[in-house]
């Protein structure tokens, strides 16, 4: 099997700031991929360097190669509107727009490539919140305002809203961090699930959660890669120090 | 013991004291807070006073329904000021509304950090400009400009269209509205550009990572604070319907009910007051410009008070259910 992202000498900066330092590693298709480290070791950086979001912050720079599927992302030609398109984001707060019904919400990304038909957009609402696991909850009202769920729901729909456009992979940035233990297991459940048709790449600041999830973890530490390997193998028989001193948290 | 009882008498005076500097500030606060409804109640009660005898003899109602203004008969209506106030300050803000539009959203969306600090710096200087010399400009530069090479072109194109024949004289509505419009772009561009600013950035990035372009997270924008832009709109209406001097300047004061054209020559309730108070020379006259001024401040403050209710209802719809 092909790897999804093979990912070549990235380093990414903020201004003068060097915050990602020679990234090299595949990443494996339909797969869960954890990405661990203690704040502010690159990690979020990382996985907006994967879809072209880190270029947004003002001074921020890339340099490297990423190839998707075989395609430098960051090649001449290249738009990244199309890349988003195929590349989701779930973001650490939940962020569902405030002004949109929980259906307008879901059907927004397909809005945007045109998509008007009434009945095209109904069947797609309904399968990204029942994929969400979000359906059952929210079925009998779905004008209502986006920003009236819980923290947990509004999560979930942000994860129906970035599946809707079909993308093929999808990244999440601490998805968890603001939910409660109950929402943060139905995520977990639910990453699961999606991985048997996406690739997903998870930051995540909890070493149980990347255990319980991924397939793939990857340990970076200020703005290295130190560690990368099968997850059972990171946590059982770790090869570097440094991992095992986080992952049994001497240190984080 | 000694401890003890200092310990509670520190604390009873300590609560007394509190109890009184707040009684205080809460009277202090009250009075400033309530002096703001006693100057307008006053305002209006004055008002009421000064037009008196023009409500004595045109009615109240009367008065707003008069389509004359005759001082030699001393038969006054405000019915064409009420109307060219409201037309005039309808198309000056739908010129400016776009505009506004464009300038906060490149501000707030699109230029560099440092350049949009200095240009809505710049833009906002505008907004200190007095109105007179927007009058001047108005008159010196405005009005030939405008003559000279867009109303005849326009009326070359266009002069089938009743609103774009008759004479040209440089000044008159369409003159005024632009000039109007300049005026209050500042303010409407100004307070847009803090709404956009202050859509979170969270908003933006979701967007993004769904795929939108640029101009489609400018719109995700737009909508997030849309409550916030029709106040902004409705404020920069406000501001048009009040203005007195550049208007003055410019409109041609002349009283009819309908003006044959936009390049025609119209009055306004604020411009009639300022340009006639001086010339009023009996009562009723002075009663009648008075009365104009009830008027006036009545719209002003319907529209402001109808703004308020329109953002404050859309931030419900928007905030109301949500938990954050």
């Amino acid at each position: 099997m092909a790897p999804k992202f093979e990912i070549e000498n990235l380093n990414a900066w903020f201004g003068a700031k060097q915050v990602l330092k020679n990234i090299n590693m595949k990443i494996e298709e339909k797969s869960v991929t954890a990405i661990i480290g203690p704040s502010g070791c690159g990690k979020t950086t990382f996985i907006r360097c994967l879809n072209r979001m880190h270029e947004l912050t003002p001074g921020a720079r890339v340099s490297g190669k990423v190839l998707f599927d075989g395609v430098d992302i960051y090649g001449k030609g290249v738009d990244p509107v199309i890349i988003r398109r195929k590349i989701g984001m779930v973001f650490q707060k939940p962020n569902p727009f405030p002004m949109m019904s929980i259906y307008d919400n879901v059907a927004a990304g397909l809005k945007l490539n045109g998509v008007k038909d009434r009945k095209i957009l109904d069947t797609v609402v309904r399968r990204s919140l029942e994929l969400a696991g979000l359906w059952d909850e929210v079925k009998d009202d779905l004008k209502r305002s986006g920003a009236s769920l819980s923290g947990g729901q509004q999560q979930r729909l942000c994860i129906a809203r970035a599946l809707a456009i079909e993308p093929e992979v999808l990244l999440m940035d601490e998805p968890c961090s603001a939910l409660d233990p109950i929402s943060t297991s139905k995520i977990e459940l639910l990453i699961r699930q999606l991985a048997k048709d996406y690739t997903i790449v998870i930051v995540t600041h909890n070493i149980q959660q990347a255990a319980r999830v991924s397939d793939y973890t990857a340990f970076f530490y200020l703005g290295e890669l130190i560690e990368y390997g099968p997850t059972k193998q990171i946590f059982e028989s770790p090869k570097n120090e440094l991992t095992e001193k986080y992952i049994t948290g001497e240190f984080g | 013991m000694w401890m003890k009882n200092s310990s509670k008498n520190f604390l009873y005076f300590s609560s007394s004291r509190r109890v009184a500097g707040d009684t205080i500030f809460k009277i202090v606060s009250a009075i400033f807070a309530s002096s703001v409804l006693l100057f307008i109640g006053l305002m209006i009660y004055e008002l009421f006073k000064g037009s008196w005898l023009s409500i004595q003899t045109f009615g109240f109602l009367g008065f707003v329904l008069g389509t004359e203004w005759d001082p030699v008969a001393q038969v006054f209506g405000a019915l064409p000021l009420i109307f060219g106030t409201i037309v005039v300050s309808l198309i000056a803000i739908t010129i400016a509304v776009p505009i506004s539009l464009g300038i906060a959203l490149a501000l707030s969306e699109y230029a560099p950090k440092r350049f949009g600090f200095a240009t809505s710096f710049l833009v906002e200087l505008l907004a200190a400009v007095p109105s007179v010399i927007y009058g001047l400009w108005g008159i010196f530069v405005l009005i030939p400009f405008l003559r000279d090479h867009v109303y005849t072109k326009i009326q070359a194109l266009f002069g089938f269209l009743p609103i774009f024949s008759g004479y040209i004289y440089g000044g008159g509505v369409l003159t005024a509205s632009i000039v109007l419009a300049i005026m209050i772009i500042p303010i409407v561009s100004a307070v847009m550009r803090e709404l956009f600013s202050q859509v979170p950035s969270s908003q933006r990035e979701a967007i993004i990572a769904l795929g939108a372009t640029k101009w489609e997270s400018a719109k995700l924008v737009v909508s997030y604070a849309r409550s916030g832009v029709i106040g902004a709109v409705i404020l920069g209406l406000g501001r048009a319907i009040g203005e007195t001097m550049a208007v003055t300047m410019v409109i041609g004061n002349k009283f009819k009910l309908f003006p044959s054209s936009l390049f025609d020559a119209w009055y306004t309730m604020p411009a009639i007051i300022a340009n006639e108070l001086l010339e009023a020379t009996y009562d009723l006259y002075v009663s009648a410009l008075i009365h104009v001024a009830l008027v006036l401040l009545l719209i002003a403050l319907a529209v402001n008070v109808l703004s308020r209710l329109i953002v404050w209802r859309a931030l419900r719809l928007v905030r109301g259910v949500a938990r954050e």
